[in-house]
């Protein structure tokens, strides 16, 4: 198969950058989407030119790290599933695909499709975990936690934060990647203690990072790789009204 | 230089002897902790849960990974589940065991103090990732479920979904976020260690590269810690993620650490086929699938071409369930692997290029529902088709082994430092606890054992003398490494041939799949041997990689790791041509039994063989150390799964 690419280069963050055209040729259909754009980066490096740079790791869909918009959409067309897990089958023979990073402010473009999504870490840094000290854990089974629970948290955590839910909502919301967390660990009875305190200083943090508010949009969980339903932003504002009654009542 | 390799073993009965460790070892003071420097490389399940612990505990940790965030670690990946003896099934488990049923899946060639120590505290880790929300399966009573795993035949493993490692990994990510905001934890994302500082015989720091700005920098460090992963990527296509490498463990190997059974790879029976030369890695499907997909190919190579549903059940040679009776499609992965290697020698392979078995579930479907199978394998199924196109609840599907872990690594002392002082090494990184060949859902544990409940025992038995030795970063030896790091990116720049970094990788691997992969034989290995040199010239005389150091280079990243997989190579393929038995993954074609299972030789090979590197500039043949396994509770056996 052949393609006609429109890729964003971009040397770094504080350059201008734009669309390039570049051809590529002879492509399987069985391949995936970066492995054409290996075969792609192979040829540029031989004929001299600077390869694109974007990241990936796992190709198969579960570390995050891809991050491409393609043709507009964030991981391209073939839901739910990373760009990793796109596969040149899905195109024409002959299409025009235009392959540009995550767009968000929060997500400083590092060079080309690369973005810096280090703001997810820092949601999660201010409150996304439980306190659990390495060796004061009570036997497993003494908390018993009801299956239906167990499986909501389950689909909760299973967000893989590469932040295409941010770079596809037209308000650059984390609020679903927030959301995931939130929810996880409030569906499991391990997670009460620090509820409250875990809700508020991660909505704060997502905040102070620049990300956008919530409209219903639900681009968020169209182009989730993982799936994640945007009822858990319901949840999360549910979790947010209620901590900060609480605290209001406590204060 | 190195004397007799002692491990370190302390003395008692099996079963008491981690607890007597733990009594007799030395401890520092909360208000002590906080002078030490410890430089944690990697943040997988072992160096994620010990930068967390350790951060916890006070010390001042430095953690550094390459990818851009800790969470992206490749233990993500891990599909399966994680084994523990827990016994809550009733079905007869105990920690000895899951002791005994490690140490013979990886064929008698680990020592039984570290794995007993390993079954032991797996039952603290569940304990752990509980508290910390890690959402295992569960019944509908509310308690963990629990499902069997290859090489067992016990329900130990725990699971979430099929997505056992990224719960773990993210549990453990979240404690290490804890620590961060803490300020315990320093953490340097996308920064990739380049060399080793060794400074009188200890190491003492490490030099980087900041993989966005292309910064050189020296940091130091009362104590090293490698969690760098696998070498798996050597053989260029494997399971690993494209960044998985060997750069972290090969300096410290050239830098003096001894590099222990090389040649022990793990090929998992269970991998989606290649399906052309543009594949960039290979995928694999959990082992877990093996519970209920039986494994099959036609009997005459006539009907290969057929579509499986056309081939009527006589017609269908279920070989696992033939060969091995008792644990069937559960057999143990090498033991998998090479059968189906072995059917498609034969000619009896199904899809493209005649590289595949199938892995079929009509009958656990018939027999439990397709809602039931969904529920256990549905994103598996849903990897499968995206991957393929072929939809897996209607035709079986096809596998073929790829490499999939590396049980081989850093040798290390049951403290797990290696034989240089003040450097750790933890996790699939080191070769301590899976002996030749390792079971499923036995890294995870491993993993976490040694962040959250090993190294924080161990690490001060080394720290404790160390106080205020920690050097600058001005020292001669920190500027003589930073040194040699830059001379070696000036060099890689310095390439402008006509040849792409992965064409070199590929051929690398291809060679290594061919001769060094799931069936070896000593003319092989030779060959082998001869081959790699020629193509490491070929790499500093033909490469082209673009760019400059100071950027934002991916090609210069890969370039440095290949060229450090080119000198690994040997090392890996000299290890197994010495190795002149059969044992686990390493398989030998001289040693076999009269039915072509592996052929250990305790007499000779009942040991560990630990290398160290030779060489100035060149690379010379590494000398061999032997550290002799010795076996006080369980008896050799030939390994039998029939």
């Amino acid at each position: 198969m052949n393609f006609k690419l429109k890729v964003w280069r971009q040397q770094d963050r504080q350059s201008p950058g734009k669309l390039i055209a570049y051809e590529a040729r002879d492509i399987s259909p069985n391949a995936s989407f970066l492995e054409m754009l290996d075969v792609v980066n192979e040829q540029l490096t031989l004929r001299g030119e600077s390869p694109i740079a974007f990241d990936s790791d796992c190709r198969e869909g579960i570390c995050g790290t891809c991050s491409l918009t393609v043709n507009g959409e964030a991981h391209g067309k073939d839901h739910p599933g990373a760009v990793c897990e796109l596969y040149m089958r899905k195109f024409r023979d002959g299409e025009t695909i235009t392959i540009e990073p995550f767009r968000v402010g929060s997500f400083p473009i590092v060079k080309d499709l690369v973005v810096d999504r280090s703001a997810l870490d820092r949601i999660v840094q201010a409150g996304g975990f439980i306190s659990a000290r390495a060796g004061s854990a009570p036997e497993a089974n003494s908390i018993l936690v009801p299956k239906h629970e167990s499986d909501i948290a389950m689909e909760a955590a299973a967000c893989i934060g590469c932040g295409a839910c941010a770079a596809a909502c037209p308000n650059a919301s984390a609020m679903l990647f927030t959301s995931a967390k939130v929810s996880h660990l409030a569906h499991l009875p391990q997670g009460n203690p620090e509820r409250e305190s875990r809700v508020i200083k991660m909505v704060e943090r997502m905040d102070a990072e620049g990300f956008g508010n919530c409209t219903n949009t639900y681009e968020c969980e169209a182009v989730c790789p993982a799936e994640i339903s945007a009822s858990f932003i319901a949840k999360l504002n549910r979790e947010y009204a209620r901590a900060k009654f609480r605290r209001s009542v406590e204060e | 230089m190195i004397g007799n390799l002692d491990a370190k073993i302390p003395d008692g009965p099996l079963a008491d002897k981690w607890t007597r460790h733990k009594d007799h070892s030395r401890l520092i003071n909360p208000n002590n902790r906080r002078k030490f420097d410890i430089i944690i490389v990697g943040t997988g399940l072992a160096g994620g849960s010990a930068a967390a612990t350790l951060g916890e505990l006070g010390y001042r940790v430095k953690c550094f990974c390459y990818q851009d965030s800790p969470r992206r670690a490749h233990s993500i990946a891990a599909q399966g589940g994680i084994n523990a003896a827990k016994n809550y099934q009733n079905d007869g488990d105990s920690v000895y065991r899951l002791f005994y049923d490690t140490i013979k899946g990886g064929d008698f060639r680990s020592r039984e103090a570290n794995v007993y120590r390993l079954a032991e505290v797996s039952v603290n880790i569940i304990d752990q990732c509980v508290a910390q929300g890690v959402p295992f399966a569960r019944e509908y009573s509310g308690y963990l479920a629990n499902r069997s795993f290859g090489g067992a035949q016990v329900s130990r493993t725990f699971y979430a979904r099929g997505q056992t490692g990224q719960q773990l990994l993210l549990g453990c990510y979240s404690a290490l976020c804890r620590q961060i905001a803490a300020g315990t934890v320093q953490m340097f994302p996308q920064t990739e260690m380049l060399d080793l500082v060794v400074l009188d015989g200890h190491a003492k720091g490490i030099v980087t590269r900041d993989l966005k700005t292309g910064k050189i920098d020296m940091y130091s460090g009362d104590a090293v810690v490698l969690a760098t992963g696998g070498y798996g990527n050597v053989f260029y296509l494997s399971t690993n993620a494209r960044g998985c490498n060997a750069t972290a463990i090969h300096r410290a190997y050239k830098r003096g650490a001894l590099f222990a059974n090389p040649c022990f790879t793990q090929i998992h029976p269970t991998c989606i086929p290649q399906s052309g030369d543009y594949q960039s890695k290979l995928t694999l499907m959990s082992e877990s699938l093996r519970n209920d997909g039986r494994v099959w190919v036609p009997k005459r190579k006539e009907d290969c071409a057929k579509a499986p549903n056309e081939i009527p059940e006589s017609a269908r040679d279920y070989y696992l369930e033939r060969k091995y009776p008792s644990f069937g499609n559960l057999a143990p992965r090498d033991i998998s692997s090479r059968a189906a290697k072995e059917v498609c020698d034969e000619g009896r392979g199904v899809g493209p290029g005649g590289r595949g078995v199938y892995l079929d579930f009509a009958d656990a479907i018939k027999r439990l529902g397709q809602e039931t199978i969904a529920e256990r394998y549905g994103n598996l199924f849903e990897v499968y088709e995206k991957i393929t196109g072929e939809n897996a609840y209607e035709v079986p599907m096809r596998i073929y082994p790829a490499v999939h872990y590396t049980m081989g690594g850093l040798w290390v002392d049951y403290n797990l430092m290696s034989n240089v002082p003040g450097l750790f090494v933890i996790g699939e990184a080191n070769f301590s606890d899976h002996g030749a060949n390792r079971l499923g859902a036995s890294a995870l544990m491993q993993g976490l054992a040694v962040g959250y409940f090993v190294l924080p025992y161990t690490l001060p038995n080394y720290l404790a003398p160390q106080i205020g030795k920690r050097p600058e970063t001005d020292h001669a030896a920190f500027k003589d490494a930073e040194r040699e790091v830059r001379a070696k990116i000036d060099k890689l720049l310095l390439t402008s041939g006509d040849c792409s970094l992965d064409s070199i990788h590929r051929e690398l691997g291809a060679l290594l799949w061919d001769k060094c992969g799931m069936a070896r034989n000593a003319a092989g290995l030779r060959e082998t041997l001869g081959k790699i040199p020629a193509l490491r010239e070929k790499f500093w005389r033909e490469v082209r990689v673009p760019g400059k150091g100071e950027d934002f280079n991916q090609s210069l990243e890969r370039a440095g790791r290949v060229a450090d997989f080119l000198e690994f190579a040997e090392l890996m393929t000299t290890d197994a041509l010495e190795r002149d038995e059969s044992c686990g993954a390493h398989f030998r074609e001289e040693h076999q039994t009269p039915d072509g299972e592996a052929l250990r030789n305790d007499d000779d090979f009942a040991s560990v063989f630990a290398w160290e590197f030779q060489g100035n500039g060149q690379i010379e043949k590494p000398k061999l150390h032997r550290e002799p396994l010795h076996f006080e509770t369980v008896h050799l056996t030939q390994r039998s799964y029939k």
